[in-house]
C-alpha cells in the first residue's frame, strides 16, 4: 500500500504527541525533588514515591482498589462464561432482551449508575459494604467480558464439539477439554480488560464508596481537589506503570488490537 | 439383515420437511454416497445417523440395535467433517488419540493405536504437531484417522474433501477409497460432487428436496438415470422434449419439433409426451451429409483429453464431446453430420418444465 | 438443533445468576431512582416524600440549570467535533502504515483509553498550569502568561484526548473493512487522491464516523472526573451538578431528576442512532 505523504507524517506526530503528552508529563514530573509540581531539572528523586507508600490513606485505597479489581473482574467472568453461552447458543424468549440488559452499563452514564446505586445501598442499609462495591463493579464490567466471549463463542466452529460427542465425550467433557480451551483467550482478554477497566472506575464509585473502601482513583480525585503536590504525580506514575504492565499482557494474550476494536 | 438400516426416516423443521421417508440399507463394508445439491437433505441424514439431529419419525437401526434416539456420544461412530473440526488446542497425536481417551481404553494401548492410525495416513512423522501447522491434506488425514483409530462401526464422511484443491481432491479420493478398504469399515459419505461420489463408491444415492430418487451402482446412475432431474445433476446431457408419433415392434418414432426420430420402444403409446436425454459423448460427429441429422458447428471448447463441440441443427444447439485423438479439430461453421445408437438415448415421460439455469445446479 | 423443548430451561439457567445481579443491580436502582425524582424534598429535613414534578420543572426553567445543560451540550459536541476533525485523519493514516509502525503507533493512540481518567486530568492540569510547558512555551514565544486552566477550552482539550480512542476505532473498524482494491480501482478510472478518499473511501467509513460521535458525544456529555477536576468550581457541567445535588447539597430528588434527563437525553440518541442510522448502513454496505 502507498506510504503516508509528509504532511500526514506530521499531523500523525503531533496527534501521538497530544496523546502522549499529559502521561508523561506526569510520569517525569513524580521523579522531581522539589516540593511544587515541576520538571526534575536538578537531578531525579524519589522521595514522592516514598511518600506515597506512607501515606496510609493511599496504600489502603491501592489495596481496596486491587482486591475489588480482582474479585469483581473474576467473578464477572464466572457469570458471563453461562451467560454469554446461553445467549450465543440458544434462541429463547428473552434472549434479546438479556443481551441488552447485560450490555446496557455500556450506554448508562456510570454517574447515573452511580446516583441509582447510592439509592439503593441506602435503601437497604449497604452503603460502604465493600462486598456490595464489589457487586457494583461486576456489573459494569461485565460487558466487557460478555463482548469478547459472545465474539469467541460466536466465531466457533460447533463441529469442532461435535466431533468430540462422537469420540464419546460426555457434555461436562467436550465443555473442559474443548469448548473452555478454545474460548480461553476470550476469557483472559476479557478478565484482563474487565481488571483494568474495574482499577480505574471513578464516576460510579465515588458515589458508593465509604472511607474505609474509598478506591485509589476516588481517593486521587478527592486529594486532588483539595492539594495538588508532587505525591499525585507519584501515584499517577504507578497508575501508568500497573496499566503498562496489565497493556502488555493483554497484548500477548490476545491481541490488545483485536480487544479495542473489536469492541465496536 | 443390513448393517445399517435407516427406516422411513422423516425430519421437519416446523412444517417444512428437510427429509422425507428416506430408506437405505447399508452392508457392512460397503461404501455409499449421498450425492445430491445443496439443500436436499443429504446432510440432515448424516447428521441424524451421527446422532446430532433427531428424527421426526422413523427407524435408525445398526447392527440391528435401534439407536435412533441414542445419544451421540454412546454411538462410537467415527465421524469426518467438512472443516475437518480438528481440536486446534491439541497435537495430532493427542486429537488422534482424544477418542481412546474417551473410550476408556487402557493406557498402554493407546500410543500403538494412534501410532498405527497415522501410519495409515502417512503422517507418523507429524504426530508432535499442532493442526494450524498442516496443510489441508494433511488435516483432513488426521480427522480421517481421528475417527477410524476408534475403530467405528461405521464411518460417516461430511463433505469430506470440499475443502481440498481440485488436484489434491483427486489424489485423495484414491487415498480414500485405500484406506476404506483396508480397513474395511461401512462407510457412508455425503457429497455434492458427481465425480467424486462415482469414484469411489460402491453405491450412490441420489437425494433431491428431502428425498431418495434413485440408489444404483455408479455407473448405472450413469447410464439409467431414472429422473430428468438425476439426468441433468449426473454430467452433461442433451434433453429433447417430443411426442411419440408411431410405435411399432421394435422401434418407436419421437417427433423432435416436426424431425422424426427412432428409438427403442419401451411401453410407448402414440401420443404421449415424452424427453430424450442424450449424453453428449454418445454423440457420434460423421461427415456432411451422413448420420441422422445435419448440423453445423457453433462453438469449440478445448478440454484437453476431450473437445466439446455446440452443434447448432434442426434441434437446437446440441452438445457433442469427442475424444482428442491428437488430430485437428472440427473448425466453426463447419458442416457436419450427428450419429448416434438408437439404445443409448433414455427416454423419459412428460416434459421438462423449463431449461435449467447450469449455474444454479453446480452444487 | 439447539431449540430441542426437553432442554429448553437450559438457556435461562445458564444466565440466571447474572440475570439475577443485573436486575438487582441495574434495573431496581434505575427504577428507585426514577421514583425518587418525583418526590418532594424538605431542605430542613431532608426527608423525601410524596409526589411532585417540581424538580423537572425547575430544571427544565431555572435559567441556572438551562445554562449547565446548554454548556455540556456545546462542550461535548465541540469535544465531538474536534474528535472528528483528528481521528479520522489519524485513522486514515493508521490504515496506510506498515507493520511494525501500524500495531505500535495503533498501541500508542489506543492504550491511553485503559489509563485512569484521573490521571489523565491530572497531566492535562499540569501541562495547562501557570508554571506548565504550555505556559512555558507561550511566554518563550512572546504571548505572555495566559489563565488556560478553569476553562471551557481546557475542559474539551482533555475531554478530546480521553475521547479519541473512541472515534478512531470504529473509524478504523470500517477501514479494516474497505477493500484497498475499492480505492486502486477510483485511482485507476482517472480520481485524483482527493476524489477517491471523498466520493469512495469517505462514504464507506461514515458509519464508522457516524457510530464514532455518538460514543464520543454521549460520553463526553456524562463525563464527570474531567470537568470535576479541570473546570474548577464555576464550569459545571451536568455530571458535576448531580454530584454536588447529591453530595453537598444532600437534595437528591434534584439530582436524580437531572440524572434521569441525562440518561433519557443519552438513550434517545443511541437508541435513534440504532433505528436510523445502522439500519440503512447495514442494508447498503452489508
Amino acid at each position: 500500500m502507498t506510504r503516508n505523504g509528509p504532511i500526514a507524517l506530521i499531523f500523525h506526530s503531533l496527534v501521538v504527541l497530544f496523546m502522549l503528552a499529559p502521561l508523561a508529563i506526569v510520569c517525569l514530573v513524580a521523579f522531581t525533588p522539589e516540593n511544587t509540581l515541576s520538571l526534575p531539572t536538578r537531578g531525579l528523586s524519589l522521595r514522592w514515591f516514598e511518600a506515597v507508600f506512607r501515606h496510609p490513606d493511599f496504600v489502603q485505597s491501592f489495596w481496596n482498589s486491587l482486591w475489588l479489581a480482582l474479585l469483581s473482574a473474576t467473578l464477572a467472568v464466572v457469570l458471563a462464561v453461562p451467560a454469554a453461552l446461553a445467549i450465543t447458543r440458544w434462541e429463547f424468549r428473552g434472549r434479546g432482551f438479556l443481551n441488552a440488559l447485560f450490555l446496557s452499563p455500556l450506554i448508562i452514564p456510570h454517574l447515573v449508575l452511580g446516583v441509582a446505586m447510592l439509592r439503593l445501598f441506602a435503601l437497604v442499609g449497604a452503603t460502604g459494604s465493600f462486598g456490595w462495591l464489589v457487586a457494583a463493579h461486576i456489573v459494569i464490567v461485565t460487558p466487557y467480558v460478555m463482548r469478547l466471549l459472545i465474539a469467541a463463542i460466536t466465531g466457533f466452529d460447533r463441529s469442532v464439539e461435535q466431533a468430540a460427542y462422537s469420540l464419546g465425550a460426555s457434555e461436562a467433557t467436550v465443555f473442559r477439554r474443548v469448548t473452555l480451551p478454545m474460548i480461553l483467550p476470550g476469557v483472559t482478554g476479557g478478565w484482563l480488560i474487565a481488571f483494568i477497566n474495574s482499577f480505574d472506575e471513578l464516576t460510579m464509585s465515588i458515589f458508593i464508596t465509604s472511607p474505609s473502601t474509598v478506591t485509589l482513583p476516588v481517593r486521587m480525585y478527592m486529594y486532588a481537589t483539595e492539594s495538588i503536590d508532587p505525591m499525585m504525580a507519584a501515584v499517577s506514575a504507578i497508575i501508568v506503570g500497573i496499566t503498562a504492565v496489565a497493556v502488555l499482557l493483554l497484548d500477548r494474550v490476545y491481541g490488545l488490537d483485536r480487544i479495542l476494536v473489536g469492541q465496536h | 439383515m443390513s448393517f445399517l438400516e435407516l427406516q422411513d426416516i422423516t425430519k421437519s423443521y416446523g412444517t417444512l420437511n428437510a427429509v422425507s421417508d428416506v430408506t437405505l440399507s447399508v452392508e457392512k463394508g460397503e461404501f455409499v454416497s449421498l450425492l445430491g445439491p445443496s439443500g436436499c437433505g443429504k446432510t440432515t441424514t448424516l447428521q441424524m445417523i451421527a446422532g446430532f439431529v433427531e428424527p421426526t419419525s422413523g427407524t435408525i437401526r445398526l447392527d440391528g440395535r435401534d439407536i435412533t434416539h441414542a445419544k451421540a456420544n454412546s454411538r462410537g461412530l467415527g465421524i469426518v467433517f467438512q472443516s475437518y473440526a480438528l481440536f486446534p488446542h491439541m497435537t495430532v497425536f493427542d486429537n488422534v488419540c482424544f477418542g481412546l481417551e474417551m473410550q476408556r481404553v487402557p493406557k498402554g494401548e493407546r500410543r500403538p493405536r494412534v501410532e498405527e492410525a497415522l501410519e495409515l495416513v502417512h503422517l507418523a512423522a507429524y504426530a508432535g504437531r499442532y493442526p494450524r501447522e498442516l496443510s489441508g491434506g494433511q488435516r483432513q488425514r488426521v480427522a480421517l484417522a481421528r475417527a477410524i483409530v476408534i475403530r467405528p462401526p461405521v464411518l460417516l464422511l461430511d463433505e469430506p474433501l470440499s475443502n481440498l484443491d481440485a488436484k489434491l481432491r483427486e489424489a485423495m479420493q484414491f487415498e480414500l477409497r485405500d484406506i476404506q478398504r483396508k480397513v474395511g469399515t461401512t462407510t457412508v459419505m455425503v457429497t455434492h460432487d458427481q465425480a467424486e461420489a462415482f469414484s469411489i463408491s460402491d453405491r450412490v444415492v441420489v437425494m433431491e428436496s428431502g428425498r431418495i430418487t434413485q440408489i444404483d451402482q455408479p455407473y448405472r446412475i450413469y447410464e439409467h438415470p431414472e429422473t430428468e432431474f438425476i439426468s441433468r445433476f449426473v454430467g452433461k446431457t442433451n434433453l429433447l422434449p417430443g411426442t411419440v408419433q408411431a410405435v411399432n415392434d421394435r422401434a418407436a418414432t419421437v417427433s423432435l419439433g416436426g424431425v422424426p426420430v427412432e428409438i427403442d420402444a419401451g411401453a410407448l403409446v402414440r401420443g404421449d409426451t415424452v424427453t430424450l436425454c442424450i449424453r453428449p459423448e454418445k454423440l457420434r460427429l460423421t461427415g456432411s451429409g451422413l448420420g441422422r441429422l445435419p448440423g453445423r458447428v457453433a462453438e469449440r471448447y478445448f478440454l484437453g483429453s476431450q473437445w466439446l463441440y455446440h452443434i447448432d441443427g434442426p434441434l437446437g444447439t446440441l452438445m457433442a464431446v469427442t475424444p482428442n485423438d491428437g488430430s485437428a479439430p472440427l473448425d466453426t461453421g463447419e458442416p457436419v453430420g450427428l450419429d448416434w445408437t438408437p439404445s443409448v438415448v433414455r427416454v423419459h415421460r412428460g416434459r421438462l418444465a423449463e431449461a435449467p439455469d447450469p449455474t444454479l445446479e453446480a452444487h | 438443533m439447539s431449540a430441542a423443548p426437553a432442554r429448553l430451561p437450559t438457556p435461562l439457567i445458564l444466565s440466571a445468576p447474572a440475570a439475577l445481579l443485573f436486575g438487582a443491580l441495574i434495573l431496581t436502582p434505575l427504577v428507585l431512582t426514577a421514583l425518587l425524582s418525583f418526590n418532594e424534598f424538605e431542605h430542613a429535613t431532608g426527608r423525601t416524600h410524596g409526589f411532585t414534578v417540581a424538580h423537572y420543572a425547575s430544571v427544565l426553567s431555572d435559567s441556572y440549570y438551562l445554562e449547565i445543560f446548554l454548556r455540556t451540550f456545546r462542550v461535548a459536541a465541540l469535544a465531538t467535533a474536534i474528535c472528528v476533525v483528528i481521528g479520522v485523519p489519524e485513522a486514515y493514516i493508521l490504515s496506510r502504515m506498515r507493520n511494525p509502525w501500524r500495531s505500535v503507533f495503533l498501541l500508542v493512540v489506543l492504550a491511553p483509553l485503559l489509563v485512569s481518567v484521573v490521571v489523565r486530568a491530572f497531566g492535562w492540569s499540569m501541562l495547562l498550569g501557570p508554571e506548565g510547558p504550555v505556559n512555558a512555551a507561550l511566554m518563550a514565544l512572546g504571548f505572555g502568561r495566559m489563565r488556560l486552566l478553569y476553562s471551557e477550552g481546557t475542559v474539551i482539550v482533555a475531554l478530546v484526548h480521553v475521547m479519541l480512542p473512541f472515534m478512531v476505532i470504529p473509524v478504523w473498524t470500517s477501514l479494516q473493512k474497505l477493500d484497498p482494491a475499492v480505492e486502486q480501482a477510483a485511482l485507476s478510472f482517472g480520481a485524483s487522491r482527493a476524489t477517491a478518499i471523498v466520493r469512495v473511501v469517505a462514504p464507506q467509513i461514515l458509519p464508522g464516523i457516524l457510530s464514532g460521535s455518538l460514543i464520543v458525544f454521549g460520553l463526553s456529555a456524562s463525563a464527570f472526573a474531567i470537568p470535576g477536576l479541570l473546570g474548577g468550581r464555576r464550569l459545571k457541567m451536568v455530571a458535576t451538578i448531580v454530584y454536588d445535588q447529591y453530595l453537598s447539597d444532600l437534595n437528591w430528588p434534584m439530582g436524580a431528576a437531572v440524572a434521569v434527563l441525562l440518561l433519557a437525553a443519552n438513550l434517545i440518541v443511541m437508541l435513534t442512532y440504532h433505528r436510523v442510522v445502522e439500519g440503512h448502513y447495514r442494508r447498503r454496505l452489508g
